[in-house]
């Protein structure tokens, strides 16, 4: 089966900055796919060059069979979009949102109807079709919004940051409905920065930075190419200290930040009975995870 | 990248999607926008044309309020079609991200800009009829050819609701506005045979108001309104046809620069 989503050396930049620098990546159908970088990495522009909402320098996107930016218009129509920011029609209450937005797809309002109690049901919203936005909370507002993208029942889902702000219980919640979906076979694109969304969710994913593709694979499969087994996290005032005397007897790669030592060992059981007899360092050991991936490929420092 | 795209704008049906939209929003409101709508030029029809009117000897050779009520039809309509294009439209834009929203789906920016045009429009032409039936109502326009009035308030609305997309497209935020209203909308009110004939100008002020939008709606409904055929309608229909289709043009050409780059 073709690809929903491939692209090609795409290159765009703004005010001489190259948000974008030769990105290549494809979709394979049916799976969740993730761009993860930090800010200004350029996973915004990303999608919206694949969408056709702006059109690159150079290089191709293929969405849906369509080429974009030409025919971006028609490759939407089996599209599903939740942007970053909540762009609800605050005059509106929740049915009439999906319905005004189903009628932008020319569907006959009548089969837009037809599918508001199943959609309000998937969003958790069920009984609330006729609440004005006004009165949603952040978490009911992210589910209403995904609710709108799955009005025209897209091939494609893209994502943008969709949990950015959302409390833990929303989260969770929509990561339970993002899989559903997955489960029925959509296809999805999202970006994020939250490394457990990615892991939980991401079939495979590309960690990004400075508009390129630093590295793609699915989340096991990174983790165990760019990084040690086990994580020794080692807190305190001493930490610093510690790490510069005597971190590289028990682990090759140890980064201090501030006070903490992050100490990266195939085997933690020698550097935590090192760390035993010294109370005065707080530990934590733990599997290593894609967060620690990220910080070893788009480093430590802030970007933003 | 800055280069711009100067294609032509690009008309579709799904304009109607997004006029649909913002007539569905305003249908929740509807009697109170149409009376909020009329009584402030309601206010200065009635309050000039009684009041002032009766200080004054005829004003063309008819009563001052019959003289006054074409201009306010004119004036209303485009105050109308300004507010709708600039502060609402800016907030469909820029504050709620409508716009943005209806990007995602398969609607062009070009549909977008081009039923926030149809839809301003509409609007200030509800606006302007709104006052021409109080009038009507009220005996003060003689005869039938003021239907006319009609096409001349839905052009009229056209061209000013495209001009006020070029400010819209062009503003960081609402204060923005004010120097429109301030530097083009009232000047214009009061060179353009609103509320007083144009030859008691001085020339200078009667030439600048000659080359004015308004001017030339006021010029094709005056007429109507007194049952007189228009003097140069072509030249009035050409002049607010040419305004609003360049305004249109480069309204769009703007905003595809703010939203699409």
């Amino acid at each position: 089966m073709p690809s929903p989503l491939i692209v090609d050396q795409l290159r765009k930049s703004y005010g001489g900055r190259e948000v974008v620098a030769g990105l290549s990546f494809a979709l394979q159908r049916g799976e969740c796919y993730g761009l993860l970088g930090p800010n200004g990495a350029g996973k915004t522009t990303t999608l919206r060059c694949c969408l056709g909402l702006t059109a690159p320098e150079s290089g191709t996107i293929t969405l849906l069979d369509e080429p974009v930016p030409a025919r971006a218009r028609e490759a939407r129509i089996k599209v599903g979009v939740v942007p970053q920011f909540d762009n609800l029609d605050p005059d509106f209450s929740c049915a009439e949102n999906i319905l005004v937005y189903g009628r932008y797809f020319e569907m006959p309002s009548a089969a837009i109807r037809a599918r508001i109690p199943a959609l309000m049901e998937f969003a958790g919203l069920a009984g609330k079709e006729n609440t004005n936005i006004k009165n949603l909370s952040g978490g009911m507002k992210r589910r209403l919004t995904l609710a709108r993208a799955l009005v025209n029942d897209p091939d494609l889902l893209v994502l943008d940051e969709p949990t950015t702000g959302l409390d833990p219980q929303a989260r969770h919640l929509i990561w339970e409905r993002l899989k559903r979906l997955i489960g029925e076979g959509k296809t999805i694109l999202l970006t994020t920065h939250f490394m457990d969304e990615a892991e939980r969710l991401c079939h495979r994913l590309a960690i990004m930075d400075d508009g390129r593709i630093v590295t793609e694979g699915t989340p096991r499969d990174l983790i165990g190419r760019h990084i040690e087994k086990e994580v020794v996290e080692v807190y305190g005032e001493g930490a610093p200290a510690w790490a510069a005397a005597e971190a590289g007897n028990f682990s090759r790669r140890c980064e201090v930040s501030g006070e903490t030592a992050f100490c990266y060992v195939d085997d933690a059981l020698p550097l935590l009975a090192h760390l035993a007899e010294r109370p005065a360092l707080r530990t934590l050991h733990r599997p290593a995870n894609l967060e620690d991936v990220f910080l070893k490929l788009t480093g430590r420092e802030l970007r933003d | 990248m800055t280069t711009l795209d100067t294609s032509l704008p690009r008309f579709s049906r799904r304009i109607f999607a997004v006029w649909n939209r913002n007539f569905l929003v305003w249908r929740k409101l509807a009697i109170p926008s149409v009376l909020g709508n009329l009584a402030d030029p309601m206010i200065y029809l009635f309050g000039l044309g009684y009041g002032l009117g009766k200080l004054l000897p005829d004003v063309g050779g008819v009563s001052y309020i019959v003289f006054l009520a074409a201009g306010t039809v004119c004036a209303s309509t485009m105050n109308a079609a300004s507010f709708e294009a600039l502060y609402s439209a800016f907030s469909r834009m820029h504050v709620q991200k409508t716009w943005e929203a209806i990007l995602n789906a398969p609607i062009d920016l070009d549909d977008v800009v081009g039923g926030e045009l149809l839809w301003c429009a509409t609007k200030a032409t509800l606006s302007g009829v709104a006052i021409l039936v109080v009038v009507a109502a009220l005996g003060l326009v003689p005869s039938p050819l003021a239907l006319w009035a009609l096409p001349a308030i839905f052009l009229i609305a056209l061209t000013f609701s495209a001009m006020g997309l070029i400010v819209t497209a062009l503003a960081p935020s609402y204060d923005f506005f004010m120097y429109y209203f301030t530097l083009l909308i009232t000047p214009m009110t009061l060179l353009c045979g609103v509320f007083f004939p144009v030859d008691q100008l001085p020339a200078t002020a009667q030439a600048i108001g000659q080359a004015l939008p308004l001017t030339h709606a006021v010029a094709l409904v005056r007429p109507l309104l007194l049952g007189q055929l228009p003097v140069a309608p072509l030249l009035n229909v050409a002049v607010l046809l040419l305004v609003a289709l360049v305004s249109y043009w480069i309204a769009l050409v703007l905003t595809r620069k703010r939203l699409l780059s």
